[in-house]
């Protein structure tokens, strides 16, 4: 379950981070365990930055942010690196594929991070996955011979490879033709039932918000903020 | 960790152009140093062995150094020469052994020693395959001018000419190969091997050439006064010694006065070696007597400084390549922040990626230090070579 109570953000500028004057703030914002969840709203709204706050590589000014046990907002930076291999999985808006790497290695990537577990059982699960998302015969080509969207269904593959509590998709459809947007939205949606995960998914694509259990406005979850309010 | 490396490896063999030059660049910054001092080191110790072997070599007035070498290495192509009368002096002394050497011409850019049996007593050189020399005309090669030229006992070799523009010089001799020497690893194995004799002729203070008074030489004789007979051009020369025709060969002028390039000297003990230095000491006969040790210890000296200038120049070569190789790696990292930050979103520590950056620049020192020890170790295992080609420049 997503719980954020009360949550200040302030949104920094260059690299001594000094406060830009713009933020953001949730009073109440509840996604409980095992649902998923749509995000929708405007470009530049604050979508991504949610998603940043959640997954804990955004730190908020105020409030509290809670995942299942983990109390985001007040843990320290070792125990987030903790967090986000082992309990989330994320898409990201352009991929974020290494292209010296193939595509299984992509995909097996958070087990290179973590370093635990056998290489055999992680390479039949990525197999799987990329066999899933109709990638499999790709496995040994680089991410730059992909299109974008075989790259995004990579990108989907290594959220999904540690069976994360928590999901969280950035337009993972952004990209893909209408076939491939819904095995996506199924492999995303599957993934959560099956393990009782929760999904939260950025999207602006309004046929696919009849899928979810619930769907957000950002609008309705944050207020922006600006100069002396933060 | 596994995965670490794995990480590291793969970008290092994504990105080859840049990675082959940063390993290149450490392989020659480490090898380069090294490979001096130890090319150094060795050509000092194999320079000093041969010239610890030979203690008094005695040669015409002159450079020293260039004595040394060409009756060590046999390395000049016009040495300053004495007269054998030089030799019979010196061995009247009775106070060493003397061992002439001759060492002036060539046999496609081979030297070809003129010495007697005693210089191969002297080196410990033994046979490896065929007999000693005995006869003139015969010689014996050293292991490498064998291997080198597919030569064996039975084969033959020709002298070449001093100058290819000197048509009305001798006659090229033909030798024959009748043994190899073991191979020693030092000038021996590159060099030809004639009874000194055999170089005179090779010169043209000795010929042969059929007999004057056989009736079917009469067509060339032009003149014949007291014991001098003048023949023309038809006479036949003989450009080769064998058992038939050897007994035509003779020398023209004194003995005394045949060259020599210099005469090794053994001494039996300290004593006469030094009665024998003080005896060429002020001499006045255009001769002096040189300890090849002492001679060498000078050049190796100049060597030596001249190396510590090298390294030196190189140590601040290294510091450049090192500051060049810092910068790489540094704008490197700004380019690659955007995959850095991909890496800690999705869940790598400061300290997993700082480690991922030292693994890279591990591999490419411990690639550049492998190959640069590599190189070394082969390169050293031709210093000897490399030696050679130097002092028979």
């Amino acid at each position: 379950m997503i719980d954020i109570q009360n949550l200040v953000f302030s949104y920094r500028n260059g690299a001594r981070g000094e406060a830009s004057g713009f933020g953001m703030r949730i009073e109440k914002f509840t996604v409980p365990k095992g649902i998923s969840a749509a995000l929708v709203g405007p470009s530049g709204s604050g979508k991504t930055t949610l998603l940043g706050l959640i997954a804990g590589t955004l730190r908020p000014s105020a409030g509290s942010i809670n995942v299942n046990e983990w109390e985001i907002s007040n843990c320290s930076e070792n125990a987030l690196v903790k967090f986000r291999l082992h309990y989330v999985g994320q898409v990201f808006q352009t991929f974020e594929l290494l292209n010296y790497l193939t595509v299984i290695e992509n995909v097996m990537l958070p087990w290179f991070l973590a370093g635990s577990g056998r290489k055999a059982e992680k390479l039949e699960r990525a197999r799987e996955l990329l066999a899933s998302v109709g990638l499999e015969s790709k496995a040994l080509s680089r991410p730059d011979a992909l299109s974008q969207g075989e790259q995004q269904r990579v990108a989907v593959c290594r959220a999904l490879f540690n069976d994360p509590a928590l999901l969280l998709a950035d337009e993972p459809t952004g990209n893909l033709d209408q076939g491939n947007k819904q095995k996506v939205v199924d492999l995303l949606r599957d993934q959560a039932r099956r393990h009782n995960s929760t999904l939260l998914m950025v999207t602006h694509d309004e046929a696919l918000l009849g899928q979810f259990d619930m769907v957000f406005d950002i609008y309705s979850v944050a207020a922006s903020l600006h100069g002396d309010s933060i | 960790m596994s995965g670490v490396l794995l990480l590291s490896w793969r970008y290092l063999a994504h990105h080859r152009a840049k990675s082959t030059i940063l390993v290149a660049s450490i392989t020659l910054m480490l090898f380069l140093p090294a490979v001096t001092r130890l090319l150094v080191e060795d050509s000092a110790a194999a320079l000093t062995a041969r010239a610890a072997q030979t203690p008094l070599v005695l040669g015409a007035s002159g450079s020293e150094l260039e004595l040394v070498l060409n009756t060590l290495y046999f390395h000049a192509e016009s040495p300053p020469v004495i007269d054998s009368r030089a030799l019979s002096d010196a061995r009247e002394t009775g106070l060493a052994n003397f061992i002439p050497i001759y060492a002036r011409f060539h046999s496609q850019g081979v030297p070809i020693v003129g010495t007697t049996l005693e210089y191969f007593d002297f080196r410990g050189l033994s046979i490896a395959n065929g007999r000693q020399m005995g006869l003139l005309g015969e010689c014996v090669i050293g292991a490498a001018v064998a291997a080198r030229r597919n030569l064996g006992p039975g084969d033959s070799l020709i002298s070449s000419p001093e100058s290819v523009f000197d048509i009305a010089g001798v006659y090229p001799l033909k030798m024959k190969i009748v043994g190899v020497l073991e191979a020693n690893g030092s000038a021996d194995d590159e060099a030809i091997f004639a009874d000194v004799r055999t170089t005179w002729i090779i010169q043209g203070l000795g010929h042969g050439h059929t007999d004057l008074d056989d009736p079917e030489a009469a067509g060339t004789i032009l003149n014949r006064r007291d014991d001098m007979i003048t023949a023309n051009a038809a006479l036949t020369q003989y450009a080769e010694i064998t058992r038939e025709n050897i007994s035509g060969f003779h020398f023209h002028g004194s003995a005394d006065r045949f060259p020599l390039t210099g005469v090794i000297a053994v001494p039996p003990d300290q004593k006469s070696a030094a009665l024998l230095r003080g005896r060429y000491q002020a001499n006045e006969a255009g001769l002096q007597l040189t300890v090849p040790g002492a001679v060498l210890a000078d050049l190796l000296a100049t060597v030596f400084a001249v190396q510590n200038y090298v390294i030196l120049g190189l140590a601040v070569l290294s510091l450049a390549t090192v500051a060049v190789i810092t910068l790489v790696f540094l704008l490197s990292q700004q380019l690659r922040k955007g995959e850095f930050q991909t890496l800690s979103r999705i869940g790598a520590s400061r300290a997993y990626i700082a480690l991922l950056i030292a693994s890279e620049i591990g591999f490419v020192f411990v690639i550049g230090f492998v190959l640069a020890t590599g190189l070394t170790l082969v390169t050293r295992n031709y210093a000897m070579q490399i030696l050679q080609s130097f002092l028979t420049l």
